[in-house]
């Protein structure tokens, strides 16, 4: 039910952000990642299968988290197959998986937590084929919420693992 | 702060006298109270505006005065007599002290002072407290020395006195407090590490916001601050002298595996810290002398925030092994863990007493976050706050006073820094310039 009411509105802002690309920053998993600055039609639009925009927003950059757990549903392990042969379609990308947890929780143990999620997501695209060499993690814990509501409605989307893509060579 | 510390001489006005204060004041019983069993009733106090000798002294005299009464009313352990209630004025700081005009109006204590500007710009603080219904001097009168700037913490060693011959304890005012500063909306928060003195004067920043920064703490000396920091784009744990702002890795971890939760030894010669590996986050010890690493716990599950016992010898810390956060204690060296934490619920962030008899914890139950304080045997848990968000306890150096962590809930939740004292009693917000997080509670400066 959450994510009937927040998937739309993510995707109008994406697009409102997207007009404004030029202005975007990246990180933290908000829909404006470092790569994604390419128009949304068109050669590096959403109707590019090669491009961030695409993989960003038809393979689906996030996958979420039940409260307290690491494990993959059957939907984030669908949309994880999904970023895994994108990653190998497109092997001039390298991606960071950052893990995120929802404010219920103290500082250290979200920390460890958004870890536990980013490595679950790493596994899994290696598991897939994506060479462990092109991915890295990183935890943000709950410093990083995306809906800032203190619901269940935005704590659901918070507890999010983000592939961020950029672009060149794994360091 | 190293240079701060050496700004304050104290001297005895009574060279003849050799007690202890503290020990003089043990044989003089009326006036002794017990921070123990509980203080319903605050000790009524009076606190005529210290005596300038000088013209040069006028303002520091009244902001003494001022700062000594604010940290002694902020205990919640004394309330101070307004001062036109006085029947007797001190008009000069040798005269003999009408004990009875200060009964009339129901002081028990007494605290009269005179602050004298030298020709060279040092200032001079002399104090004596009284007993006033055993008509006699608690403790000798005492002198601090100290430059001009240094007059705030010359007012907190005066009130330290005080409390601790009237209580007992060792005081907590001449101290700092290591924060988080926060700005920004809550999906952009932007954080810097802060300084300031405990009751929020004093503030210096000690980073910028570029780089997200968490949860400093002191070491043993004061003179430095672990904390965690991106600025290296991955986190990690880094080492801050106060004094001179220069800050380094602890250490060099390759692979961007995350190091937070660090947390000095009693000795100051090793940290404890948190180590992230392929999603699994244990405990290990860094000698700071060899740079050796140890591993402290080897499991799958979740071992953080770990925390020395005053003599150094175990660890608390909080671990997920049993299926959810709770307390443990394993020797200093690794080894078996015991759980302590018994009840329903998640208990987290232990931090152990400085005086050794309590672990001060976070609990989280039914959506709920406390602060609360347990034996060091898990035995009598008592829960001192419920809030939305309370987290992260640190305690003062004497073990009677906690701050932490609140945040408001929703679209505009802020965090604040609250202390409380462990019966739960005098629950206050400390002032912070905007909103502040993760407080660290220094040692006493002298």
């Amino acid at each position: 039910m959450t994510k009937s009411i927040f998937r739309p509105v993510r995707v109008a802002l994406l697009i409102g952000t997207l007009a404004l690309a030029a202005c975007s920053q990246g990180g933290f998993g908000n829909g404006d990642s470092a790569a994604g600055v390419a128009g949304a039609a068109g050669a590096g639009g959403v109707g590019d299968p090669t491009s961030p925009v695409y993989f960003n927003e038809v393979v689906g950059d996030r996958v979420l988290f039940a409260v307290d757990q690491s494990t993959l549903s059957p939907e984030a392990q669908n949309v994880l197959a999904g970023q895994a042969q994108w990653l190998l379609a497109n092997p001039e990308f390298t991606a960071l998986i950052e893990g995120h947890a929802d404010e219920q929780g103290t500082r250290e143990y979200n920390l460890a937590l958004g870890a536990r999620r980013a490595a679950a997501v790493r596994e899994y695209l290696v598991s897939r084929g994506v060479p462990d060499a092109r991915l890295r993690t990183i935890s943000y814990g709950k410093e990083r919420p995306l809906q800032i509501c203190s619901d269940e409605a935005c704590y659901s989307q918070n507890r999010r693992a983000v592939t961020v893509l950029s672009a060149g060579l794994a360091s | 702060m190293l240079t701060r510390r050496n700004f304050i001489r104290s001297t005895s006005l009574l060279a003849a006298s050799t007690a202890l204060p503290s020990l003089a004041f043990a044989q003089n019983g009326p006036l002794r109270l017990e921070i123990t069993e509980g203080v319903i009733e605050p000790l009524p106090f009076a606190l005529p505006s210290f005596i300038a000798e000088n013209a040069g002294a006028t303002d520091a005299a009244a902001d003494i005065s001022r700062v000594i009464a604010a940290d002694l009313r902020g205990t919640g352990l004394f309330r101070q007599i307004p001062p036109d209630a006085y029947i007797s004025q001190i008009t000069s700081f040798g005269a003999q002290v009408n004990y009875a005009d200060w009964q009339a109006i129901n002081a028990q204590a007494l605290i009269t002072g005179a602050v004298e500007q030298r020709a060279d710009g040092q200032l001079v603080v002399r104090f004596r407290l009284f007993d006033v219904f055993s008509q006699a001097p608690l403790g000798e009168g005492l002198q601090f020395v100290g430059s001009a700037d240094s007059w705030r913490r010359m007012a907190h060693n005066v009130a330290d006195q005080v409390y601790s011959r009237i209580t007992g304890e060792s005081g907590y005012f001449d101290t700092r407090v290591a924060f988080i500063a926060e700005e920004g909306p809550k999906n952009a928060r932007l954080k810097r590490l802060a300084i300031m003195d405990y009751d929020g004067a004093n503030v210096q920043f000690l980073t910028d916001s570029r780089s997200l920064v968490l949860a400093p703490r002191f070491s043993p000396s004061g003179g430095q601050i672990l904390y965690t920091s991106y600025e290296s784009g991955f986190p990690q744990v880094y080492l801050m002298d106060v004094a001179t702002v220069q800050r380094r890795p602890l250490e060099a971890i390759p692979g961007g595996n995350m190091t937070f939760s660090p947390r000095f030894s009693p000795s100051g010669q090793t940290v404890v810290f948190s180590l992230e590996e392929s999603g699994n986050t244990d405990i290990y010890s860094l000698d700071l002398a060899t740079g050796t690493r140890v591993r402290l716990t080897q499991t799958p599950s979740i071992e953080t925030a770990p925390s020395f016992s005053p003599d150094g010898d175990q660890i608390v810390f909080e671990s997920d092994r049993s299926g959810g956060q709770q307390i443990y204690i394993m020797p200093a060296n690794g080894g078996d863990p015991r759980r302590i934490s018994a009840g329903t619920g998640r208990y987290g962030t232990p931090v152990w007493s400085p005086r050794g008899d309590y672990i001060a914890f976070t609990k989280q139950e039914n959506g709920r976050f406390h602060i609360g304080v347990m034996r060091t045997d898990g035995s009598e848990e008592r829960l001192l706050t419920s809030s939305f968000l309370d987290e992260g306890p640190t305690w003062a150096p004497n073990g009677r006073v906690i701050m932490f962590t609140r945040e408001t809930p929703g679209d505009d939740g802020a965090p604040a820094v609250y202390s409380v004292d462990i019966s739960g009693r005098n629950l206050q917000r400390v002032a912070t310039p905007g909103m502040a997080s993760d407080p660290a509670w220094s040692p006493l400066q002298s």
